[in-house]
């Protein structure tokens, strides 16, 4: 099993005359917290996207966990083991909580129409297994007690911890948090930064993309700076705070 | 969790069932139009159920759902009445009958699977055209469809040598063929209100609220999108087929008329209407605007003489401008619906929780 969990090659991604990516490589490693960090309009969502399937990219690749990431399949980037949340909320706001979460179990469940139709053994236990994981990972990201209130309903930061509920529900290898702190105030950042060191801890590879400085490079092993598109720098956060091209980037030249 | 078991459910299935049963009878005795148009509701039931599936649940809006209904029928009576000169049983056509429209459901869904709202609904508006032209015109050169004559003296459903056609003893009681469908109707009716209720609570039901909600985050869970809503189409089309079957059976008669926008429309109406998503809304909505066209039929008429001593406005007109009125009051007062789900109620009602910092 090698060491490297996501690797990306040269991934370019234009959208008309805008060069949103140029060809980024970079790679993650199992175990770690990756940040993804940079000015607005950096292409870090971009990345994203790309990573996750949602768009396709000019050139370039990824790889993950060995398997070459087929273009234009968000549910295959799912189901090998890719969950993500996003920059702007998206949750299914008519459903409960509990629902929610009960939807990230779909890909790693299998009952089928006929199995609903004949609520047959399996699908009863699958269906009371996939309601108690949900209730437990409700309880991880501390909500609980909103499990049976609409998510449009929740507060801005229990709605972003009901976001990485139902990523965490896919049992995924690696999780990508798209600005994950963004919104909240010292004390919601904080307890973020507990949770994701726990999801560390758990075992799942993070990447983070962030705005919050302090954050990143309190929390992350490893951190990649992109500027208009292109990496500017993949290092530990030490050197990466004191790199030139980095300062410049942030305050401008 | 309801409990089932419970004294006070127990009570209110036993009174449900009692009312079930003599219900027919009942009504019957206004008539067995009245039968008639009790069955007629069911049958919508049937169809407005189906249409849930892909409104309702999976929130893809679908304007030419009565095709589906139109493919059953056709389907049942080409292959049960003298147009072919074949005679299948029961048993098989119904089930030919929804796998056929179940084929046009995934006919119809695969080009159209990119689409949303307005776009899919254009879409499907022209689908539920072209299979009723198909049927209008499907007469030369090659006489399939009998064209705009219809197809005439179809089998009735037939169980061994039980007919659900014509009056018959029953267990020492007089039962007419519209009696006898009822209670068939009913039977088919509560399996697919069970069939949907389960649907609605299992792991496909809920990737079709999660497609209806948040497409890509739906695909960023992992959801299927494609195959998702290429099984809500398939799945909301089996149910027409079906009741298009029975329809054809119950008339002994279809024709491309009975299937055109307007029947779409309705059957769209009843869903919305009703309560969209929320079943027994559904159900509300289907039997509702059966029957409020028909009483209306009788009432126009003597409340016409009674206020004004003659009749000002043609019943016909007046009764479909009542109905069109009712049905916009509704949607003023209950946007959700006569009967939404807690949920959508709560959704229409309330506004989000502030975000406080």
């Amino acid at each position: 099993m090698s060491d490297i969990l996501l690797q990306a090659n040269a991934v370019a991604k234009h959208f008309g005359g805008v060069k949103a990516l140029r060809d980024v490589s970079l790679s993650i490693r199992r175990g770690e917290v990756y940040g993804l960090i940079g000015p607005n309009g950096a292409g870090k969502t971009t990345f994203f996207n790309c990573m996750t399937g949602l768009y396709i990219p000019d050139g370039g690749g990824f790889t993950f966990d060995g398997v070459a990431l087929q273009a234009d399949a968000p549910h295959r980037a799912a189901e090998l083991g890719i969950a993500r949340t996003f920059q702007n909320i998206r949750l299914f706001g008519n459903m409960t909580a509990l629902e929610n979460v009960m939807v990230g179990r779909h890909v790693r469940t299998k009952a089928g129409v006929f199995g609903a139709m004949f609520l047959n053994r399996a699908t009863r236990d699958e269906e009371a297994a996939i309601r108690q994981r949900a209730v437990e990972l409700l309880h991880y990201v501390d909500i609980a007690d909103r499990a049976d209130d609409l998510a449009k309903n929740l507060s801005y930061g229990d709605q972003r911890r009901l976001e990485i509920a139902r990523a965490l529900a896919t049992e995924p290898k690696l999780l990508c948090l798209d600005e994950p702190a963004a919104g909240m105030n010292a004390t919601e950042t904080e307890e973020l930064r507990v949770l994701i060191e726990g999801i560390r801890k758990d075992g799942t590879t993070v990447l983070l993309i962030e705005h919050d400085v302090k954050l990143v490079m309190g929390l992350c092993d490893r951190v990649a700076v992109l500027d208009y598109g292109a990496l500017v720098i993949e290092d530990v956060p030490a050197v990466v705070q004191k790199d030139q091209r980095v300062i410049e980037a942030y305050l401008g030249a | 969790m309801k409990n089932w078991l419970s004294p006070k459910s127990m009570t209110g299935i036993a009174l449900i069932a009692i009312a079930l049963i003599v219900l027919p009878h009942v009504v019957g005795m206004g008539g067995q139009a009245w039968v008639r148009i009790l069955n007629f509701a069911i049958l919508y039931v049937f169809l407005a159920l189906g249409l849930n599936i892909v409104v309702g649940f999976a929130g893809l809006l679908d304007l030419g759902y009565i095709a589906f209904y139109a493919v059953g029928a056709y389907t049942w009576a080409l292959l049960a009445s003298p147009h072919f000169g074949l005679h299948f049983p029961v048993w098989a056509i119904l089930p030919i009958g929804a796998l056929m429209a179940c084929v046009f459901g995934v006919l119809l869904g695969s080009p159209t699977l990119k689409l949303r709202g307005d776009y899919l609904a254009i879409v499907t508006l022209g689908f539920g055209e072209i299979i009723r032209i198909f049927l209008n015109n499907l007469n030369s050169p090659v006489n399939i469809t009998n064209g705009p004559q219809g197809i005439t003296l179809i089998d009735p459903v037939k169980v061994g040598d039980f007919s659900f056609a014509g009056t018959s003893q029953i267990f020492g009681m007089t039962m007419t063929g519209p009696q006898k469908y009822y209670y068939l109707l009913v039977a088919l009716a509560l399996l697919v209100i069970i069939i949907n209720v389960r649907l609605q609570h299992s792991r496909i039901g809920r990737a079709w609220q999660a497609i209806r909600e948040d497409e890509i985050a739906a695909k960023a869970v992992g959801i299927n999108t494609r195959n998702i809503k290429l099984l809500a189409f398939a799945m909301g089309a089996s149910f027409g087929g079906i009741a298009g079957g029975i329809f054809s059976a119950m008339q002994g008669f279809v024709s491309p008329e009975s299937f055109s926008l307007i029947e779409s429309i309705m059957v769209l109406a009843m869903v919305v209407l009703g309560g969209m998503g929320h079943i027994p809304g559904v159900i509300l909505g289907a039997v509702l605007l059966t029957f409020l066209p028909e009483v209306l039929r009788y009432a126009v008429t003597p409340v016409q003489m009674a206020l004004f001593g003659k009749i000002l406005v043609d019943p016909e007109s007046l009764r479909m401008l009542v109905f069109g009125l009712a049905l916009v009051l509704v949607m003023r007062f209950k946007p959700a619906g006569l009967w939404p789900s807690p949920e959508r109620s709560r959704e229409l009602s309330e506004k989000p929780v502030e975000v406080v910092k």
